[in-house]
């Protein structure tokens, strides 16, 4: 089982590095979306076949993997924009900082005080990884899309620590965090319809209005 | 009982949403209000038994009797509001604040960390649309700056939540993020897992209740917004997040950590009020002061809880006080911006001849939250000093005073040449009407006899949450 385990995350780790280093919106959010209905495996194959683990399951594939890019799909669909991302730093150099933040996580991984060593031995370094990279799309962006994209990369890799729990977070808990979620990225997605309209464009530096 | 707190104020936002006429939606904001209020008050007093999710401790009693008065206000408030703001429609507002006040409640009285979370992350995205609801460029951009950074900090809260539930992993039993229980076992936790999870929830939290240097979104969503939404925000929505920072605050006293819990939190606490002073000092927009204030009073209530003892007692009393002190402020300054159509000291002056009773309010709260007597902020600001001295910390005392009184002149200099002075043009738009004053007059008259007396209920509810902060283990 270890082995399908490590197979999802380095396939997950792999895709932080494509989301980091691509120019195209939409492919970043089919990335994303790929992510999470990867991750949404997680739980069943640590925790094998239970009520928990096939819900948790089967409701994170479902939103992260389906209703919250279909989401952002339309959401990029109202407001016309496919242009490339347009990043504050080069994409070579998200890319290079994205590996040294990898790489920072399995080293920083190694010296946690983690309880089933085995078991967690690639899950947090991957949660790790994939937080710091979405910390990492939300810092150096432009567009106020790709930084729904991060936020999403942000949950993703604190699903990954979440699998590490069990049943701490019962199911009906679980659902509702989903759902969150879900309403979350449709109420930004209204709100950068209204961006757009406004500014006639969703780059972030022209909110630059509020300030001191 | 417990969940009709919250199942009403839903029932009624679904209500609204099928109700055609303009008037009566706006007036079910003050019947779930009073609703509420009264509600709040029959499960005070009936003392039910606090469940596995749902539950009443004397903080969640304190926080949520504070909430339902502000919101009662706030509710009356909206109806004459929501009447001048015809144009604009009320379709959108009155369901967001009825699912806001369902939200918020459900957050005071949870007793299972993960529903907490849910809960604090629903008031944020409900109170998106709020802080847009005068749709113009300023005000998305203050939303979307409010969506983004509030949700990344909630997001941190819940790795914070994880990290606390792993550090239960290593021991034998089922682990549960249930506050009870996790009280209980607090002395097995895994230490490094339990301190990194208390961080995480602080900063989590803290971005959400506006904590420098996590604050800022705050002036923008609260100068940006209808004047009863920074009321409800500031008032409400940030003594929500400190309760729920509080919980953590509790674990970590439960697991004997309570040292590092309030250390975190005095940095915290001074570093808030040094922001807040700084930047209020020539502030020429009055509700972005209102701001920096509420950045300066959570900095208060974070350090009182950070010293102990006699401070976490005033910190409590603070908690009180400044929700409703902000709420008045935040109304009438409401008012003021309508009457002038600006809320900046380039147009705003002599509000006191053109708004006598608006101004007056907004005046004498200035007083009352910069902690003049013989109002409730006195009292507790006061009771926190003590506390500093009793823990032996002369230097941060000083500093305490320094910034206070930094933070009176500044916030002064501004209310003063807004409210005293020539009125540059006689405004026949707007004059002080019932339901915009009485409100914020009635909150003030409530904040005054908190300063004068204090009832023996309530002090032994403050007694008793602080000796829910601090378990001597």
């Amino acid at each position: 089982m270890t082995d399908i385990n490590s197979i999802i995350l380095l396939v997950v780790i792999l895709l932080n590095f494509f989301i980091l280093g691509s120019a195209r919106l939409v492919a970043c959010i089919r990335a994303v979306a790929l992510q999470g209905a990867l991750l949404a495996l997680l739980p069943v194959i640590v925790h094998g076949f239970s009520l928990h683990s096939l819900g948790l399951a089967g409701g994170a594939f479902l939103f992260k993997g389906g209703l919250i890019p279909w989401l952002l799909l339309r959401a990029i669909r109202e407001v016309r924009i496919r242009r490339e991302v347009e990043p504050l730093i080069s994409l070579v150099a998200t890319l290079f900082l994205g590996a040294m933040a990898t790489v920072a996580a399995f080293l920083f991984a190694d010296q946690l005080p983690l309880i089933h060593a085995s078991q967690a031995g690639v899950l947090v370094p991957a949660s790790l990884a994939t937080m710091l990279a979405g910390f990492l799309l939300l810092m150096t962006r432009r567009k106020a899309i790709t930084q729904v994209v991060g936020y999403l990369m942000l949950e993703n890799g604190i699903f990954i620590f979440g699998v590490l729990l069990s049943t701490a977070m019962p199911l009906v808990v679980e659902a509702a965090i989903l759902l969150d979620l879900l309403v979350a990225v449709f109420v930004m997605g209204i709100v950068l319809n209204h961006v757009n309209r406004e500014f006639s464009s969703i780059n972030i530096e022209r909110l630059s209005a509020l300030k001191e | 009982m417990l969940i009709s707190l919250i199942l009403i104020p839903v029932c009624l936002a679904a209500l609204s949403l099928v109700l055609p006429w303009h008037q009566l939606r706006s007036w079910l904001l003050p019947t779930a209000g009073m609703i509420q209020l009264v509600l709040a008050v029959l499960v005070v007093l009936a003392k039910p038994q606090a469940g596995e999710w749902i539950g009443l401790d004397a903080l969640s009693t304190l926080v949520l009797l504070v909430t339902s008065i502000l919101y009662l206000g706030c509710a009356f408030y909206a109806v004459d509001y929501l009447a001048l703001r015809q144009d604009r429609g009320n379709r959108i507002i009155v369901p967001c604040l009825l699912v806001f006040l369902a939200a918020m409640s459900l957050a005071i009285i949870s007793r299972h960390l993960g529903l907490m979370w849910v809960a604090v992350e629903t008031t944020t995205i409900v109170s998106a649309p709020l802080i847009y609801y005068n749709r113009n460029r300023l005000s998305i951009e203050a939303t979307w700056k409010y969506l983004l950074l509030c949700s990344v900090g909630i997001a941190l809260a819940m790795l914070g939540i994880m990290f606390v539930a792993y550090s239960a992993v290593g021991g034998q039993a089922e682990v549960s993020l249930q506050l009870d229980w996790l009280l209980d076992t607090a002395p097995q936790l895994s230490k490094p897992w339990l301190h990194a999870g208390f961080i995480f929830l602080l900063v989590g939290y803290g971005t959400k209740m506006g904590l420098a240097p996590l604050h800022s979104w705050k002036p923008d969503a609260y100068a940006e917004s209808p004047a009863l939404v920074g009321a409800l925000l500031a008032g409400g929505l940030t003594t929500v997040s400190f309760l729920a920072i509080l919980r953590g605050v509790q674990v970590m006293s439960a697991a004997g950590d309570l040292i590092m819990a309030q250390q975190a939190l005095m940095g915290l606490g001074l570093f808030s009020m040094l922001i807040a002073a700084i930047f209020m000092v020539r502030q020429p927009d009055i509700k972005r002061m209102l701001a920096y204030s509420s950045v300066e009073h959570m900095g208060i209530l974070a350090l009182g809880v950070g010293i102990g003892g006699l401070a976490t007692f005033g910190a409590l009393l603070h908690l009180a006080n400044n929700a409703l002190t902000k709420g008045c402020l935040f109304l009438t300054a409401g008012n003021i911006q309508r009457s002038y159509a600006s809320k900046n000291l380039r147009e705003v002056r002599g509000a006191l001849s053109c708004l006598p009773l608006s101004a007056g309010i907004f005046l004498t709260g200035f007083l009352a939250i910069t902690g003049a007597p013989p109002f409730g902020p006195f009292l507790s600001e006061f009771t926190i000093l003590r506390g500093i001295f009793a823990g032996g910390h002369p230097w941060i005392a000083a500093a305490f005073l320094i910034l206070l009184a930094t933070i009176f002149i500044g916030m002064g200099a501004t209310v003063l040449s807004a409210t005293q002075g020539e009125s540059p043009q006689v405004s026949a738009q707007f004059r002080d009407r019932l339901l915009l004053v009485a409100p914020p007059l009635l909150l003030l008259a409530l904040v005054l006899c908190l300063g004068i007396y204090m009832p023996d209920p309530l002090k032994e509810l403050l007694d008793a949450g602080v000796a829910l902060l601090e378990v001597t283990s």
